[in-house]
Formats: C-alpha cells, structure tokens, sequence
C-alpha cells in the first residue's frame, strides 16, 4: 500500500494532477447542477408572476 | 437523416430525447471512470523511463484531446448559428465553451505538474504549451463575449465568429509538435499503425478518453436543457413542465 501511495516517489506530481483534474471537473458538475436549480427556481417565480399579471 | 436532425434540432423534441439519454450515458460513464481508474493507478505497468510519473498521462492526454474536441465541437455550433440560425445551436455554443475551457486548463496544469520532474521546469514557452495556452484564452474569450452582449443572438453570432477565426489554433496545437522542435514530446498514441505505447498502457488510456468523452456529453446536456427551458419560457410546454413537475433538477 505505502509502495502505491508514494507512485515511486512521483506521488506528489501523481496524486496532484489527479486531484486536480477531477477536483475540477466535480466543480463544474456541482455549477451547473446549482445553476440548473437556480433555473427553476426563477423559472417557477417567472411563470408565477406572469399568471398573476393575467 | 435531414429529416432526423430537423426533428431533434426543435427545443422541445431535444429536450425530452436527452432526458431519456441521461441514465444510460451515466451508468457507462460510472462503469468506465472505476474501470480506467483501475487500469491507470494500479494496472498499467510503470515506465521504463519515466517510472510511475508517466500515470499522469491517463489525465493530461484526455484533457488535451477534449480540449480540442470541445472546440471543433463550437466550430460545429457556430457555423449552425451563423449558415441555418439554429437556436440549439446557440443554445450549445454557450453552454460547452467552459466544459472546453475546463478540459484545456485541466491539460495545462496537468502538463505543467509532469513537465517538473520529467523536463526540471513547470514551464516552457514551446509550441505545443503555447498554443494550448492560447486555446485557453479562445475559450475565455468565447466566453466573456457571450455574456458581454445582453442580446442573446447577437452574443452568439459575435461569439461564433471569434471561434471559426480560432479554429485555425486547433492544427496547429495538434501538429506543433511535428512542425516545431519542442521540449515536448511527440504523438505517442495518434499513430495508429504503430502507436508507441504497449497494449496494456494503452487501453486504460483510451477508456479513459471515452469516460472524459462521455462526461462532456452528461455535463453539456445538464447544460442545455437547462438553458432549453429559460429560452423557451414563454412557450407553453415549458410552463406545462414547470407547473405540473415538482422536481427540484433539470
């Protein structure tokens, strides 16, 4: 396990580029899931006030 | 096939096809994420050379290759926007230019990170760096474009033409390393009569660029039918969706 961790003495360069790739990549998953609810909800509001105005 | 591109091109119809193309594309990407990480960390054999420090090519090369897909893919769109005024179109230019500008920045770092250890510097002012970096600031600026211009389709007409000049970029991050004399290394898998690289390196590889593809897709559709429903809000099946579902996601 320590032999696997410490990627022949690269672990920091290896694990780094991992954690940063997909550190990124779950960022931009997690916006645009809170955007996309933010959508909605604005889109609710919209539809809410447009019926009312009617 | 017109016919099949009409059909899907329409809002609505887009809207409704890919939400049933949801779960499967995340059940394969899932499947391929655990099985390429699998062949990447623990697998694939080390180096001669390089040792153990040559892993990071299952997250540098993927990103670079996606950073040039996602553009051709705005190519694509902004031709769409600018010839037949596709509203899908629009809708897609804006809404995969940061997963494209992600996956360069991704390439960039991670390269950065390799070229430590492998070359004694984090950064080096060749070709292949330069014009990656120069991708970036495409993206960037299809970006910043999109969102300075209130008028929906003036912004993407604007943005549309700043990506078809920068698409010019694309063959020449590609080939920089054939045409230029680079610190970087030269094409080690896209030499698919002889690519120099062992099987067993290779396949985590590979599926792991189809995971990173397939992550595109899932990320661009989120992206999309989201921004479906606010340019369609007036319409009436977008009300009919938003009144009747209680579903806090898109």
């Amino acid at each position: 396990m320590a032999a696997f961790l410490s990627m022949g003495g690269y672990a920091a360069y290896v694990w780094s580029s991992y954690a940063i790739t997909f550190g990124i990549m779950i960022l931009l998953y997690v916006h645009t899931k809170r955007q996309g609810e933010k959508h909605l909800r604005w889109l609710r509001r919209h539809i809410v006030t447009r019926d009312n105005e009617k | 096939m017109f016919k099949f591109f009409y059909h899907y091109s329409s809002l609505r119809n887009f809207y409704f096809f890919s939400e049933k193309l949801m779960p499967f594309l995340i059940t394969i990407f899932l499947g391929l994420i655990i099985y390429s990480l699998y062949g990447a960390l623990i697998s694939a054999p080390a180096d001669y050379q390089q040792g153990d420090s040559f892993r990071i090519i299952y997250v540098h090369v993927p990103s670079a290759w996606m950073s040039l897909l996602v553009y051709m893919a705005m190519g694509l769109s902004a031709v769409s926007v600018l010839v037949w005024r596709v509203k899908l179109a629009e809708i897609t230019l804006s809404a995969i230019a940061p997963i494209g500008a992600t996956f360069t920045l991704a390439a960039l770092v991670t390269g950065s990170i390799w070229g430590k250890p492998m070359w004694g510097t984090w950064w080096e002012w060749d070709a292949r760096l330069t014009s990656e970096l120069v991708l970036l600031f495409l993206y960037l600026g299809v970006i910043a474009l999109l969102r300075a211009i209130d008028d929906r389709r003036t912004g993407a007409r604007s943005a549309s033409i700043l990506c078809l000049i920068g698409i010019v970029n694309i063959p020449i991050v590609h080939y920089s390393v054939e045409w230029w004399n680079t610190l970087h290394q030269g094409p080690t898998v896209s030499k698919f009569d002889s690519p120099s690289i062992h099987i067993d390196m290779l396949i985590p590889l590979l599926t792991m660029t189809v995971a990173f593809m397939l992550y595109f897709i899932i990320i661009s559709l989120y992206r999309i039918r989201s921004a479906i429903l606010v340019y369609d809000k007036e319409t009436q099946w977008v009300k009919d969706l938003i009144t009747s579902s209680k579903r806090e996601q898109i």
